[in-house]
């Protein structure tokens, strides 16, 4: 097993557990199910720039494990990216190309390009033959101008200029199909991917929750993080507390962090800085 | 290999049930979305059906075979007011649906039964069933996707199960009308945020015995005027509504 | 059958007024054979940080012995105490490590972040088995009751509850959802922080 005498490990993954796995699965007992995030993203170009769009609901099979989580990731100052598919590939890939970005920025001096990201994500992910199962829509705001690319897990990429990808991504795409054209302003951009991610957060099971929005143009970028909520909780018809003492329990053991304090003036004399 | 094909006959089409028994009535209530994989079919396509003004069978599981399965049994039951010249009392509903579902233990309908309603003596009765027939009578059952989310909170909540009552006193045996209301409500609405399969809307069915008073309802009617139905077909007999809700879409 | 149900066992954690809780059952079985009531799944990672690690019982042993390896060397490195969001990061990147051959196990952490007031804040994070970590606001479940604690957290649990109500909250959650589950229960064991 790595990671036995130094905390620093190789870089790239461990595939010591394979064999272990191998076997378990032979023996009928398969690989469980992580974390995906069903999912509808969308990206679009309008005048000045791009605007990405997300759900916010992450499920593992049919439950709903987090009703708020954040798709869209951080890349550069002006390179976002929204992920698909397995949650933690997303989250994991995006964050080293992040990485990547800002070391590669560093060494070259000049302000980080999508083509960059993309490239690296494409490359990263076809080497891993699609089991890095990360779908990607990319988006940003570089010196040669706006772009929106659309990345899949075995590492082919679609430059356009709207796209959607997740469970939802038809649902989603109709709508862009029916709405979208060229030159839109700001509130025209952000009004059609609220309306493109709230068809697949009402229409796909696998999305939901709230709507998270980015606009990123050449001068800034505005992360306008549960932009919509249509999918608030209704109060509850009553509350459920207990009388204290409803538990029974066997042991009961308290333990106090603060197990002795005294408080000590400190000396007023100032401290002797000469040397002599 | 030879080239096989084949057609599967069932599909699952989502969706909740659930059914509490109190001392005079009887809750039975289901969410009204239908689903196949992650798209939705439609959000209202009823899963809870009044057989008489006395009974009330909820069916979830292959929706296909959960309709025509009431269709079923609805003309069962309206031979046997022909021949008997009165109402299947429930306990013979329960064994009749046993006989019915385990008619087809070879090609089962693959539902999920829940039959709520009033028993001969006045009080408030639940039977629950599974795809081939095996029934019991229980104070409450949830069936369904989220089966596994509702049943312990309803365990919690109507058993008292895991609650040591207060020194002195005991828990009561059976609940009021709004408190049952209230735990049916709200364990749809912890199942819609929870389970993907979960939403749309909400139809609660509440049947009352003959002889109850009906004061307490009429004060929640008052409060919901627009989304109480009746449904009672005879006179001065068993009383039956339905109370209509939205739950969320996404 | 999966892999993650072989030994079997839950875990919750909540939030409430300036405190978190985390419980988990007792058992440990082989399959359908219950083989301990004492098996524990929540460790002290310091004294406001507590992990519980449910699924596969070898990688429970494991994993808590390889966070209390980085753990130190964190302290000793950093000269300071590791904060819960550090931490949670640092279980994600553990697991992440292993993501073609992953460690069975979906770890739920609970604790205080020190805020730069002095005050405490209440801390709940979870993840799945490949590192993917979920932050929530009120509780986080894992474990082959599962489902069913998500069921009853949702009904039972309100924002605000002081500690002993958060007691009882998440005692009557996890007792009625291992209550459910054939692979879960044998006793319960609760940390209010």
């Amino acid at each position: 097993m790595a990671a036995a005498a130094t905390v620093y490990n190789p870089v790239g993954f461990d595939f010591s557990n394979q064999i272990r796995n191998n076997f378990l699965a032979d023996r009928g007992i398969p690989l469980p199910k992580a974390t995906s995030t069903g999912t509808t993203i969308v990206g679009c170009l309008f005048k000045d720039g791009i605007v990405l769009g997300a759900d916010t609901r992450a499920t593992e099979g049919e439950i709903v494990a987090d009703k708020n989580c954040e798709k869209i990731h951080y890349i550069t100052e002006s390179i976002r990216c929204c992920g698909a598919g397995t949650a933690a590939d997303t989250e994991f890939t995006t964050a080293m190309i992040s990485s990547n970005m800002e070391l590669h920025a560093l060494s070259t001096g000049r302000k980080p390009r999508v083509v960059t990201a993309m490239t690296m994500l494409k490359q990263y992910l076809f080497r891993y033959q699609g089991h890095v199962g990360a779908a990607l829509v990319l988006g940003g705001v570089d010196a040669t101008g706006p772009h929106l690319f659309t990345i899949h897990p075995h590492g082919s990429t679609d430059k356009l200029p709207y796209v959607t990808m997740g469970s939802g991504s038809l649902a989603a795409m109709a709508v862009f199909e029916a709405q979208w054209k060229p030159s839109m302003t700001r509130e025209e951009a952000l009004d059609l991917v609220n309306a493109a991610i709230s068809a697949g957060i009402f229409n796909d099971l696998g999305s939901g929750s709230n709507v998270d929005a980015c606009v990123i143009t050449a001068t800034k970028t505005d992360m306008l993080r549960n932009f919509v909520k249509p999918n608030e909780r209704v109060t509850k018809e009553r509350t459920y507390g207990f009388r204290r003492g409803t538990t029974a329990f066997t042991k009961e053991e308290i333990r106090n962090l603060v197990v002795h304090e005294e408080i000590i003036g400190v000396r007023d004399d100032a401290m002797d800085v000469d040397g002599s | 290999m030879p080239q096989t094909r084949s057609f599967d006959p069932y599909t699952e089409n989502g969706g909740t049930i659930l059914a509490i028994a109190g001392q005079d009535f009887s809750v039975i209530a289901g969410d009204t979305r239908q689903s196949e994989g992650y798209s939705i079919q439609t959000r209202y396509a009823p899963k809870v059906f009044r057989l008489t003004d006395r009974a009330v069978l909820a069916v979830n599981g292959f929706a296909a075979d959960g309709n025509m399965f009431v269709k079923k049994v609805k003309q069962r039951l309206e031979w046997y007011r022909h021949a008997h010249a009165k109402d299947m009392p429930l306990r013979a509903i329960a064994r009749l649906i046993q006989t019915m579902l385990y008619a087809k233990r070879f090609f089962p309908y693959y539902v999920y039964n829940i039959l709520g309603g009033i028993e001969e003596d006045g009080t408030g009765a639940v039977y629950s069933f599974d795809p081939v027939g095996s029934y019991e009578r229980e104070a409450c059952r949830a069936a369904g996707a989220a089966q596994s989310l509702v049943q312990p909170f309803l365990d919690n909540q109507i058993y008292f199960k895991n609650q040591v009552p207060a020194p002195g006193t005991t828990h009561p045996a059976y609940l009021s009308l709004p408190d049952v209301l209230s735990i049916v409500i709200d364990s749809f609405t912890s199942a819609t945020e929870r389970h993907i399969e979960v939403g749309d809307g909400l139809e609660i069915y509440i049947v009352f015995a003959k002889t109850r008073d009906l004061q307490d309802f009429e004060t929640i009617r008052a409060k919901n005027v627009h989304l109480i139905q009746e449904l009672t077909v005879a006179e001065d007999g068993e009383r039956i509504f339905v109370l209509r809700r939205d739950l969320k879409k996404d | 059958m999966s892999i993650m149900e072989y030994n079997g066992g839950s875990v919750v954690a909540m939030v409430g007024k300036g405190c978190v809780a985390i419980a988990s059952d007792l058992r440990l079985g082989n399959q359908a054979l219950g083989i301990s009531s004492n098996f524990q799944k929540i460790f002290p990672i310091t004294d406001h940080i507590y992990l519980g690690l449910p699924g596969l019982a070898t990688d429970v042993t494991t994993l808590k012995e390889q966070f209390r390896y980085r753990v130190n060397m964190y302290t000793i490195k950093e000269e300071r105490e590791i904060e819960p969001e550090a931490f949670a990061h640092l279980v994600s990147s553990t697991l992440y490590e292993r993501r073609f051959g992953p460690f069975f196990i979906e770890p739920v952490m609970a604790g205080l972040t020190k805020k730069p007031s002095g005050e405490y804040k209440p801390f709940i994070a979870a993840s799945d088995l490949i590192g993917c970590l979920n932050f929530a606001k009120d509780f986080v479940v894992a474990g082959t009751a599962s489902s069913k604690l998500f069921g009853v957290a949702e009904g039972l649990w309100e924002p605000g509850l002081e500690p002993e109500d958060l007691f009882e909250t998440i005692s009557q959650t996890l007792l009625n959802a291992v209550d459910r589950d054939a692979y879960s229960g044998w006793g319960a064991v609760v940390h209010v922080m």
